[in-house]
């Protein structure tokens, strides 16, 4: 079975380009409309990782990432922001919270895929 | 990637359309902070996703407007008519470009600029705006460069499995760039009864051979560089000269990670037999055996690099006997001669073809001459590198700090030159180090660094290659310079002479300016026995002080020593070949001075005065000059002298012979050569007859 990916956006088109690529190489994917919806399906199910965008509307990504790193079954999985800010100020808002990594947008699906390989076992 | 363009087109008509109601609400309710954050989020999809899938103008114009809401977010703006109005404009803005990548309707750049600039006028003040490029992100490809070995110490903050970082899919990550050592330390593991499995007490060093560049190594601690301590450091060149490559022992590479101190290795090294220096600086608490084991994984490495490199050049080249490569020489050089003969010959006759064979023989003769040189040319860093071990022992003999820097050590020159040219090399750079760079203190009092540096360069100038070796020592005092020569005789105290003229005294035999005479330099070998050995390489040395600054002293070398360019002359019945790369200029030899039989032999050059030498005196040719004689005007080391001649010929290629062992004393001719025609000419030893 594969590794399950779980990928919160509230845009449709970058839903559907991280899950086709995700898919691509192999991943099982979850998607998440916004950070409230992200939230319930991690708690739901069991994911592996978590990609999401960080300006989302009910709950943004930074406020998703900190609800889920507090679960005790995702203490220690990678998770990383989507962001467009090339500014350090946000990426160290979302290490704060507990992502991982970061990616900035636009970026390629080879360049996903490099990092989720730099974090996901 | 089309299917996924019109997904976000859908999308963001989408939210284009929603975008309108909440704009439309939003002048209704200017305070809904729920509402500000739906318009800003719209905006900023369409932005983020509009780069994604290549939709760069749309996200260029769309990054304005979300500007500018992120600072009504924050309470900067405040939401006015004027607002609402102009971010409707750039949202039906946005439709059009929209519109327009579907080929639909008409694009109105001025409107769309236009209203950017409105927007910009209502931001408070506006900082430099980072536009939006595609394919800008963190993990650009880089191309491959270079094979390089980088030295590596990872230690991850102790909190890093909080953050989801995995820190062996990093190690994964490098290994997979190249040959890639790990070593674990962990000496700092807590006992078991302590130990928070949830920290991270490990860290690592890391020997990397790779092709990928620093900053591709750099991106690999990318999300951990800030919590972490990392360091990346380039230990070992792969394109450097073999001679070159060294592998450092293992005290030095541990003090070079900081893993001991200087005086631990000593104090180490004192001890040393019979144990080994690793067990030592263990036992003694000094370092932990995973540090010592992680330099022998790197001292290893390296030593298995230079390994590598010297057999790759092994492959590549032949040896041969240095004796045989002289004798290939020699024949090319009467290839040289014959070929001459032959070309002469065929204008005489002026037969079409034997003129053409013989272009093509002179073609193929000066092709096989430049390449049988090559064959003896050597880079002179070797050579360079040589003088780093004599300047550390000699510097840490006198107690003086100085460092060797050297450049273009690449230059080639001619295997016999180089080796002619070591003597005079050690002797200049022991003087430096002795009389030139002062003592630390005396340099810190200067205002100078505590270390002193000599620099050697080596750069191609024509058909030599020049020489230069310079300290940032005290320099030369021209007035003691003078003194002392007046006291040992050399000069009187009525000699006139420039600062330059004062410098070059040093050249002078019997001159030596140290007090007493030292272990390091004054042997009772002067400069003047470094100027000898430069001119019988027919090159020249010249030198430059400036007091308290520094010296620095260049020599002039000939590329190589078998074949010159010289200018043909004739005095008599006989042919002399004159230096062509002294030669300045040619000029007639006027009536007057012809005539006149005086000892001074001065000739005005445009208003310079030029003294002259006659070669028919002084090689005692007894014919009749004729009636116009010619001056060529030579430049050696630093003076301008003309050589009356009867005739001057031109250029020629000059294979020089030797005289043989029973004109060796013969002074004022360095040497022969065979014309086309077989006669010979004399090679006129410019310099001795300029010093005499």
């Amino acid at each position: 079975m594969g590794k399950l990916i779980l990928t919160a956006d509230d845009s449709a088109s970058m839903r559907q380009m991280v899950s086709f690529t995700l898919k691509g190489a192999g991943y099982d994917v979850l998607e998440a409309v916004d950070g409230k919806d992200g939230l319930e399906k991690a708690k739901a199910k069991d994911v592996d990782m978590v990609i999401t965008d960080l300006n989302m509307p009910h709950m943004d990504g930074i406020q998703m990432i900190r609800e889920i790193r507090a679960l005790p079954k995702y203490k220690f999985i990678p998770i990383i922001l989507l962001t467009t800010e090339s500014q350090d100020e946000k990426k160290m808002q979302g290490k704060a919270a507990g992502a991982t990594g970061w990616i900035v947008k636009p970026f390629k699906p080879e360049q996903l895929l490099a990092v989720i390989k730099k974090v996901l076992k | 990637m089309d299917t996924q363009k019109n997904v976000f087109k859908e999308e963001a008509y989408e939210l284009l359309a929603e975008l309108e109601t909440s704009l439309l609400e939003l002048e209704e309710s200017p305070d809904d902070m729920e509402l500000i954050g739906r318009v800003f989020r719209a905006m900023h999809t369409i932005k983020g996703s509009g780069a994604m899938f290549g939709f760069d103008d749309i996200a260029n114009f769309t990054h304005n407007v979300e500007t500018v809401f992120d600072k009504v977010r924050e309470g900067a703006i405040v939401v006015t008519k004027e607002l609402i109005d102009l971010t409707l404009s750039a949202r039906d803005h946005i439709r059009d470009l929209l519109d327009g990548s579907n080929g639909e309707g008409q694009i109105d750049r001025e409107k769309g600029e236009a209203l950017i600039a409105e927007l910009k006028k209502l931001m408070p003040d506006t900082e430099p705006d980072e536009e939006i490029l595609p394919g800008k992100a963190a993990h650009e490809p880089e191309p491959d460069s270079p094979e390089v070995t980088f030295r590596i110490r990872f230690k991850p903050s102790r909190d890093i499995f909080a953050n989801g970082t995995n820190p062996l899919l990093l190690l994964d990550e490098l290994r997979e760039m190249g040959e890639c050592a790990v070593t674990a330390y962990t000496s700092q593991l807590p006992p078991l009864e302590t130990l928070n499995p949830e920290e991270c007490h490990i860290f690592w060093d890391i020997v990397l051979t790779t092709r990928k560049t620093l900053n591709a190594v750099k991106d690999v601690f990318i999300f951990v560089e800030d919590d972490s301590q990392i360091s990346i450091k380039e230990i070992f060149d792969h394109e450097a000269n073999v001679e070159d490559m060294t592998v450092d022992k293992l005290g030095e590479i541990l003090v070079s990670r900081g893993d001991i101190s200087k005086e631990d290795l000593h104090r180490a090294l004192d001890k040393q037999a019979p144990s080994k220096i690793g067990q030592i600086l263990v036992k003694e608490n000094k370092t932990s055996l995973s540090a010592v084991k992680s330099a022998l994984v790197e001292q290893e490495r390296i030593q298995k690099k230079v390994t590598q490199k010297k057999e790759q050049i092994s492959e590549k080249s032949v040896r041969v006997p240095a004796e045989k490569l002289d004798h290939l020489i020699d024949l090319v050089g009467e290839l040289v001669t014959v070929q001459a003969r032959l070309s002469q010959k065929a204008s005489i006759q002026g037969e079409a073809d034997l003129v053409s064979i013989a272009e093509e023989v002179e073609m193929l003769t000066s092709g096989l001459r430049d390449n049988a040189m090559s064959i003896r040319m050597l880079q002179i860093g070797t050579t360079f590198s040589n003088f780093k071990r004599l300047v550390r022992d000699l510097s840490d003999d006198l107690g003086k700090k100085i460092e060797l820097t050297t450049s273009g050590g690449e230059t080639e020159l001619d295997k016999t030159v180089i080796e002619r040219l070591k003597d005079p090399l050690v002797h200049i750079i022991r003087n430096s180090i002795d009389h030139g760079i002062e003592m630390p203190e005396a340099r810190k009092e200067a205002g100078k660094p505590e270390t002193g540096t000599i620099h050697l360069s080596a750069r191609h100038s024509g058909a030599y290659v020049l020489i230069r070796i310079s300290d940032d020592g005290k320099g030369l005092d021209p007035v003691a310079l003078r003194n002392k020569a007046e006291k040992k005789g050399i000069i009187s105290s009525e000699t006139e002479l420039t600062e330059k003229e004062i410098l070059n005294i040093i050249f002078a035999p019997g001159f030596s300016t140290a007090e007493t005479v030292t272990d390091v330099s004054g042997r009772g070998v002067g400069m003047d026995v470094v100027k000898k050995s430069i001119d019988e390489l027919r090159g020249s040395i010249e030198i430059e002080s400036q007091k308290s600054k520094g010296t620095s002293i260049t020599l002039k070398l000939p590329l190589t020593l078998a074949i010159i360019d010289g200018l043909l002359v004739t005095v008599g019945e006989g042919y002399f070949v004159l230096p062509l790369a002294s030669v300045e200029e040619c000029v007639e030899l006027p009536k007057e001075e012809a005539s006149h039989d005086r000892k001074r032999q001065i000739l005005n050059v445009r208003g310079e005065i030029v003294p002259y030498v006659k070669l028919r005196d002084e090689y005692d040719i007894r014919t009749d000059a004729p009636a116009l004689e010619q001056v060529v005007i030579m430049e050696a080391n630093g003076k301008r002298t003309g050589f009356v001649v009867d005739n001057v010929i031109g250029g020629h290629q000059t294979v020089i012979k030797n005289l043989g062992s029973a004109f060796r004393d013969v002074g004022d001719i360095s040497g022969a050569t065979i014309l086309g025609d077989g006669t010979v000419a004399l090679i006129v030893d410019v310099n001795k007859i300029i010093a005499a």
